[in-house]
C-alpha cells in the first residue's frame, strides 16, 4: 500500500533535517518518520511484512516527537526493521499509539544510503495548528 | 544560517574571546582558538552562539572553549570544552555527544608504503570483509547472555580477556580502555539491546579505517618514543565509537536531564544544554552510563584492532611479530571526565567535557604510560578521507589553558546535501584514486558525504592548535587505503 506522505529535507552541516507536514498533526508525525526513514532507504524497496504496534508517553508535544523518532530507530537497531508505513491511531499531548509496516532489512535489496543515529531537539518545531514537523537528525 | 550576529575580541592571532556581557547569563567569557582566516566560516555558521550558551552552565569555570575544528553541533558545539566544578557544577550529555567515546586509534608498522603498494587492492579488500561496517552492520563478536555487562564495565580488558589484542594495548588506551565507576546497571536494557549485537563493528557516517603512510616528521625524538621512526612508515587508524548503545544511553539520559532542570532550577537557553549537577542522582547516574558506553567504544575498538592485525598479516603474508603492528595511543573526542586543574592558584576538581576535542596530557602526567612520561601524550587528529591525519603530543599550556584539550579532526564545512550536489559517490572514488586513495565503502552515497570538500582544512585546524601552544605536531602521514562504514 502506497501512502505518499509529505516531506523534504533541509541542509544542516553536520547532519540532515526535515519538514513534514499531514492533514493532521497524527499525518505530521507519521509524514516525519517516513522522512526519516528515507534519509536511511529508498522508501519504494521496502515492503510490508512486518508490523510493530508503537506506544510513547512524553510530557509534551516535542518530546513526544523525539521518542517516538527515537523509538522507530531502536527498532532498526535491535531488530534491523524498517519501516515505511505509519498508522499513527492515537495522538494527544502526552502520549502516541502508531501501528508501523515494514521488513527486515535485507543488504541485497535495500542500500542504506545513512544511518540515522538519533533525532534530536535542535531547531524541533511541533507546529499543532498548522500539522508541521521541523527536526534535525543525527546522522 | 545567517552570520552569528556578536564580536570576536582578538587576544592574539590563535585566540579571539566572546565577552561575558555578549549575552545576559554568560557566567564566563567564550574563547575560540581559530586562526583569522578560518572567522568567517566560523561566524557563519552560528557555532560562536553555541560557545556563549555553553557559558551559562552552572559551575562553569575558566572560559567555555572551542577548538579551530569547531562547528555546529546540538547544544554545545563540536570541538566544545568546557569544565565545571563538581562541587556546584553541572554535567550535560550534550558537553559528550551522542557517540559516546567516538574516538581514534593508531597501529605503527615495521612496514613502508613501497612494502605495501603491490597489495592495496588485497588490503582494501581484506580490511573491509574482516571489520563489519555500513548500517544496521552486525555478527562480528557473538557474545554471551549478559556478557554485555562485562564489556559495559571492563572495556578493552574485556576485550584482551577474550583474545582480542595483547595485554600491552591497555598501556596505550586512555584510561587504559576501562573507565572505573562505570555501572553497567545505569545502562538501559534497550541501550544493551542495540550494543549486543554491534561489538566489533565500524558503523558509518565518518568512521572508518585508515592506512597511512608517514610523510613528515616534524619532532624525529617525540616520534621515535611513539614507535614513528621512517618517513614511509605504514601506520593503521581505527575510527569509530559506541555505535547504537552510546546514543541510546545519550538519548536515555538527555530525557532525564531535561525533566530534572525544572526541580534543580536551571534554566538554559537551548534545551539541549540539559544538565543536572554532578553530584545529583540523574548526574551520577548519568557518568556512570556514560563510562560505560566509554568502556564500550574501547571494547569495540579494540576487537577491530584484533581483526585488522590478523588482515593485514594474512594479506601481507608475515607474522604479527614481523609486522609490528603496535598500538601507538588511543583517545577519546567525545566524553566528560573527573580531573585536577590549577583554577586561579587553587586545585579544583572538575567536570571536563569534551566533546569533539581531544584530551591533550603534557610530558609527567601521572595518567601516562611510563612509556610517553618524558614525550607526552600521543594526540591523534584524522583529517579527512583524501588528504592528511596528524600526530601531535600534548603540553603544559593545554593544561593551563584548556584543561588539557586540544582539536579532534577536520570540522565539517559543508552540509551532507551540498555535499552530495557537489560530487556523487563515483566522482568521489575517481578522485580518490587520483589522489593515490584505495576506497572501499559500503555505500557510494554515504562516500559523497565524506569527500573532502566536505571537510575544513585539517593543516589549519593543527596550526592554529599548534601556533597557539596548546598541541605541538610530531608526525603527518597520508592516507593509502580507506575503508569507510
Amino acid at each position: 500500500m502506497r501512502v505518499d506522505y509529505k516531506y523534504e529535507y533541509i541542509e544542516h552541516t553536520a547532519d540532515i533535517g526535515l519538514k513534514a507536514s499531514g492533514n493532521t498533526l497524527a499525518g505530521a508525525y507519521a509524514a516525519t518518520a517516513a522522512g526519516m526513514f528515507s534519509i536511511m532507504i529508498e522508501p519504494e524497496t521496502v515492503k510490508e511484512t512486518e508490523e510493530r504496534r508503537i506506544c510513547v508517553h512524553a510530557d509534551d508535544p516535542e518530546s513526544l516527537l523525539f521518542e517516538w523518532l527515537n523509538e522507530l530507530l531502536y527498532y532498526v537497531d535491535a531488530q534491523s526493521l524498517i519501516f515505511s508505513r505509519f498508522d499513527v491511531t492515537e495522538l494527544s499531548d502526552t502520549d502516541l499509539v502508531a501501528v508501523c509496516h515494514g521488513e527486515v532489512y535485507d543488504p541485497g535489496r535495500h542500500e542504506m544510503k545513512n544511518l540515522v543515529k538519533s533525532a534530536t531537539y535542535h531547531l524541533m518545531e511541533v507546529d499543532r495548528k498548522e500539522n508541521r514537523i521541523q527536526v534535525i537528525f543525527d546522522v | 544560517m545567517p552570520r552569528w550576529p556578536g564580536n570576536l575580541e582578538k587576544i592574539d592571532d590563535y585566540r579571539w574571546r566572546i565577552p561575558r556581557d555578549y549575552k545576559e547569563g554568560m557566567r564566563k567569557p567564550g574563547l575560540i582558538y581559530a586562526s583569522a582566516d578560518m572567522l568567517p566560516q566560523i561566524l557563519s555558521d552560528q557555532a560562536p552562539e553555541q560557545v556563549a550558551n555553553v557559558a551559562f552552565l552552572p559551575g562553569i569555570v575558566g572560559y567555555s572553549l572551542a577548538m579551530p575544528d569547531i562547528h555546529w553541533g546540538y547544544g554545545f558545539p563540536i570541538g566544545g570544552v568546557a569544565a565545571m566544578r563538581v562541587n556546584d557544577g553541572v554535567v550535560s550529555p550534550g558537553g559528550v555527544g551522542f557517540d559516546i567515546n567516538c574516538g581514534v586509534r593508531v597501529l605503527s608498522t615495521e612496514l613502508t608504503k613501497n612494502d605495501i603498494l603491490p597489495k592495496v587492492k588485497e588490503l582494501a579488500d581484506g580490511f573491509f570483509n574482516a571489520v563489519p561496517s555500513g548500517v544496521g552492520s552486525k555478527g562480528a563478536v557473538k557474545l554471551g547472555s549478559r556478557e554485555i555487562d562485562d564489556v559495559l564495565a571492563k572495556g578493552s580488558r574485556w576485550a584482551v580477556e577474550r583474545g582480542f589484542g595483547r595485554p600491552e594495548d591497555l598501556d596505550t588506551t586512555e584510561e587504559n580502555g576501562e573507565m572505573k565507576d562505570a555501572d553497567p546497571l545505569r545502562v538501559s536494557s534497550r541501550a544493551r539491546e542495540r550494543g549486543t549485537p554491534q561489538v566489533g563493528t565500524l558503523g558509518s557516517g565518518n568512521h572508518f579505517l585508515e592506512i597511512a603512510a608517514v610523510d613528515e616528521i616534524y619532532e624525529p625524538d617525540t616520534a621515535r618514543a611513539f614507535g614513528i621512526h621512517d618517513i614511509g612508515q605504514v601506520m593503521i587508524y581505527i575510527h569509530c565509537g559506541s555505535r547504537g548503545l552510546g546514543h541510546q544511553v545519550a538519548d536515555d539520559y538527555i530525557r532525564d536531564m531535561v525533566r530534572a532542570m525544572q526541580k534543580y532550577g536551571i534554566s538554559l537557553p537551548d534545551k539541549q544544554l540539559a544538565c543536572a549537577p554532578v553530584f545529583s542522582p540523574e548526574g551520577r547516574h548519568y557518568l556512570a552510563a556514560m563510562r560505560s558506553a566509554a568502556n564500550y567504544a574501547w571494547a569495540n575498538r579494540q576487537c577491530i584492532t584484533h581483526a585488522v592485525r590478523q588482515a593485514f598479516c594474512r594479506v601481507m603474508g608475515i607474522t604479527e611479530r614481523d609486522a609490528g603492528l603496535a598500538l601507538v595511543y588511543d583517545v577519546a573526542h567525545n566524553i566528560a571526565k573527573i580531573e585536577d586543574y590549577v583554577v586561579e592558584g587553587k586545585t579544583e576538581t572538575l567536570c571536563v567535557h569534551r566533546k569533539g576535542a581531544t584530551r591533550a596530557f603534557p610530558a609527567g602526567h601521572p595518567e601516562l604510560p611510563a612509556k610517553y612520561a618524558s614525550a607526552g601524550q600521543p594526540i591523534l587528529i584524522p583529517g579527512d578521507m583524501g588528504t592528511m591525519s596528524y600526530i601531535l603530543v600534548g603540553t603544559e599550556m593545554a593544561m593551563q589553558e584548556t584543561f588539557g584539550s586540544t582539536c579532534h579532526g577536520a570540522g565539517r564545512r559543508q552540509s551532507r546535501t551540498a555535499a552530495k550536489k557537489a560530487m556523487s559517490g563515483h566522482e568521489v572514488l575517481a578522485d580518490m584514486e587520483r589522489r593515490g586513495v584505495t576506497v572501499r565503502t559500503g555505500s557510494l552515497r554515504a562516500l559523497a558525504e565524506e569527500a573532502p570538500g566536505a571537510y575544513k582544512d585539517v593543516e589549519t585546524v593543527v596550526d592554529v592548535v599548534h601556533g597557539a601552544g596548546i598541541s605541538r605536531k610530531v608526525a603527518r602521514t597520508r592516507p593509502v587505503v580507506v575503508i569507510k562504514g
